[in-house]
């Protein structure tokens, strides 16, 4: 029995749709029961993404479901025609990571999810006037000024639940009840990683509940996208997480080259997949010195820095940038690599090893670096996979997670490496597992010097992509492993030149997510190391 | 770029001198450039980094390069504390009310850069229905420095030339200081008139 006629016994009214995944329409009042024996029954225990989507006569979300057992992947299409008072049910009882996914559906499309604990806006302010991803939205400045006084309701929430009888009730609450003592972190604070907020309510010193509050980096990107054509697209992926743009900007040619059909030189992949590791030890770098350096150990982060010079010189030689590359292209890479390129790769893997046993040297020993650590930010496996924090943090709760290994893409099942998995799931695995995938970018980086070689022969020549480009009209998703996790991409065109919905499902929102769960219970203290290890980046969970 | 075709900003230095050599106040001029000496070389900048300009930032500040140098090196995660408000990265509208609040916790003589296109017009969010496009419409900008985001030595080449701004502050004024000389002639009519 396929995976289709399993559906279709356990719904018999829902339709289906071939595609690149098996897309599921289930109407909303049997999404619910459907979910659930997705998850229990066909082991479908990863949501990938949630998707809003406003498709002009309906409203709606894409779900994109994995079994994280077989890596089978599944796609549900759940979509409402009210658009005065749009409602569907909510998820968040079945996968975690919809508490936080939903939210950002409700934000951008005003769709309420009946049954989620907390309906509060998640970027925009709580006094924004419209749904800004709607069609219909009214753009109109005079609705939504720059306004300079402070927000005022951030506390109020309310959740909208359904009886036997199918009747709603709207509750309103205060998510802090007038007990709570809050402790107020950022968004303007050396140690938040960024401009996060973290609000945290403390008994003692001990951490009751964490309330991330985001959005102050918020740009408004997949908005933007609606308006530009494919090729300008590609500038804001390098944008959005620039620890790993290079992954993300990978991630949306992969997909609109799955649109298009489109077949990369081999030459170009290597050099993607090569820019791709080199871009992950830039990132792992940095994780490791900020993390040091919110412990006070600033000398680590010099020492990091040290090497991302290196680095950054590699990259400013190829492609003249140092922070923003812009140098994959839908179809290849910009242009053929510096003639150095391969002698420097080679010279910064043959340091590199010693370089990390200096970190090593330098912080992983010591002893305050170890007890504020060892212990501390425990996620089980069980809650990685719910909340859907991939990378390097669900990897530290040892699971397997790795979408080079999962679902290879370019050319990484031609490549030897091991995935770093361990199982302890505290913030010294999570650094760990970074320390380690190091070390494992430097052996992918030989090998892809040594084919690189062999490609030398053929000259690179830059790829013929029509000038004008245009998707046919259906819908696409693309995942690549970037820095701090499986980043996706969600494109839904109409056949134009322009994308009608594109989505990017960053892996930042999830870890910020799960930040609530690795905290409770923990000291107050403890909240910067465990935020610092799981190594979130702000643009990356705001877009 | 040729060394040669390298052309600094040097016409203000240029200017101050010219304009000393023509009768300043002897005893004063020389305090005065006593106390914007020290001013210029302890610039403490507040970091309020956002996004991918605080990473170049953070670069200043690392292995290859020397903030100390220049006076910098004391950044500042107390607004209370800092002389230079150093914008590193976009500026959104729910950030717009945390970042005025920064600004009006600094103490006078406060400067402001401006990071990187997004803060100078929008940059690529240019359009955004929640980017500020321009910093312009909030603050008073003492130096803007361009690109995306600026590389390291541009950033310091930016705050050299507030620096040099500072150093002539007195014949030029502060953008702050011009800003409150408005706000102080709309008050008294009468004086704008003796200045006439």
């Amino acid at each position: 029995m396929n995976l289709q006629e399993k559906i279709a016994s356990l719904c018999p009214s829902a339709t289906f749709e071939e595609g690149e995944y098996l897309l599921v329409n289930v109407a909303d009042k049997e999404w619910h029961s459907l979910a659930e024996s997705l998850k229990k029954e066909l082991g479908f225990d990863y949501l990938v993404s949630v998707t809003g989507v406003d498709w002009n006569e309906s409203l709606g979300c894409m779900y994109y479901l994995t079994n994280t057992e077989t890596n089978e992947k599944v796609s549900v299409k759940v979509a409402t025609t009210d658009r005065e008072n749009p409602m569907l049910h909510s998820v968040s009882d079945l996968w975690k990571v919809a508490l936080i996914q939903e939210r950002e559906v409700y934000d951008f499309f005003g769709i309420v999810f009946i049954g989620h604990p907390d309906m509060r806006r998640l970027f925009m302010r709580t006094d924004w006037v419209g749904y800004p991803l709607r069609k219909d939205y009214d753009a109109n400045p005079e609705l939504n000024p720059i306004r300079l006084d402070a927000e005022e309701n951030e506390d109020d929430s309310f959740v909208v639940t359904e009886d036997e009888n199918g009747k709603l009730t709207k509750t309103d609450y205060k998510i802090f009840s007038e007990n709570d003592y809050v402790v107020n972190f950022g968004p303007q604070h050396p140690s938040t990683h960024g401009v996060m907020r973290l609000r945290s309510a403390v008994d003692g010193e001990t951490i009751t509940k964490v309330v991330p509050v985001c959005g102050y980096i918020h740009r408004g990107i997949e908005k933007l996208c609606e308006g530009k054509t494919y090729p300008q697209t590609l500038f804001f992926t390098d944008r959005m997480d620039y620890m790993s743009s290079c992954q993300n900007r990978h991630c949306l040619c992969l997909c609109i080259e799955k649109a298009l059909g489109l077949e990369v030189p081999r030459r170009a992949q290597i050099i993607r997949v090569m820019f791709d590791e080199l871009m992950r030890i830039g990132s792992h770098i940095l994780a490791y010195g900020c993390m040091a350096m919110d412990m006070g150990a600033t000398t680590a982060f010099v020492y990091g820095f040290r090497e991302r010079e290196q680095l950054m010189d590699i990259f400013e030689k190829t492609t003249g940038g140092r922070m923003s590359q812009h140098y994959h292209v839908i179809g290849g890479v910009a242009a053929d690599v510096h003639p150095d390129f391969i002698k420097d790769v080679r010279e910064f893997c043959a340091i590199l090893p010693s370089k990390v046993k200096e970190y090593h040297t330098l912080v992983t020993g010591n002893v305050i670096f170890k007890n504020r650590t060892i212990g501390v930010g425990v996620i089980g496996k069980e809650d990685v996979i719910s909340y859907g924090t991939s990378g390097p943090n669900g990897r530290a709760s040892g699971w397997s997670c790795d979408v080079r290994k999962r679902a290879p893409y370019a050319i990484y099942n031609e490549l030897n490496f091991d995935e770093v998995i361990y199982n302890e799931g505290d913030s010294f695995a999570r650094y760990m597992v970074r320390m380690d995938e190091v070390m494992q970018s430097v052996k992918l980086l030989e090998q892809l010097c040594d084919m690189l070689e062999k490609e030398e022969g053929n000259e690179y020549i830059a790829p013929k992509v029509p000038k004008i480009i245009k998707l046919p009209a259906g819908h696409w998703f693309q995942e690549v492993e970037a820095s701090r996790g499986a980043f996706g991409v969600y494109i839904e065109s109409d056949g134009g030149k322009n994308p009608y919905r594109m989505h990017f499902n960053s892996p930042g929102l999830n870890h910020v997510a799960a930040v609530d769960k690795c905290c409770a219970g923990y000291k107050i203290a403890d909240l910067i190391t465990i935020s610092a290890s799981l190594d979130y980046v702000i643009p990356d969970i705001d877009r | 770029m040729k060394r040669d075709d390298w052309k600094d900003n040097e016409y203000i230095d240029q200017l101050v001198e010219e304009l000393n050599a023509s009768g300043a106040n002897v005893v004063v001029g020389t305090l005065d450039k006593l106390i914007n000496w020290g001013r210029a070389n302890s610039l403490w900048p507040l970091c309020f980094g956002t996004s991918c300009c605080a990473i170049e930032f953070m670069h200043l500040g690392a292995a290859r390069h020397d903030m100390a140098r220049f006076g910098f090196e004391v950044t500042r995660n107390s607004p209370r504390q800092a002389d230079l408000l150093m914008v590193n990265g976009t500026i959104t509208y729910r950030m717009a009310p945390v970042l005025m609040r920064l600004y009006e916790q600094m103490a006078e003589p406060k400067y402001v850069i401006a990071t990187g296109s997004c803060n100078i017009s929008g940059g690529p969010f240019i359009g955004s229905h929640c980017v500020v496009q321009g910093l312009d419409k909030l603050l008073p900008v003492d130096v803007w420095i361009p690109g995306c985001p600026p590389r390291p030595e541009a950033m310091y080449y930016g705050m050299m030339q507030l620096q040099r701004k500072i150093m002539t502050q007195k014949y030029f004024g502060g953008v702050n200081r011009q800003e409150k000389l408005k706000d102080f002639l709309a008050e008294h009519p009468e004086e704008a008139e003796g200045l006439k």
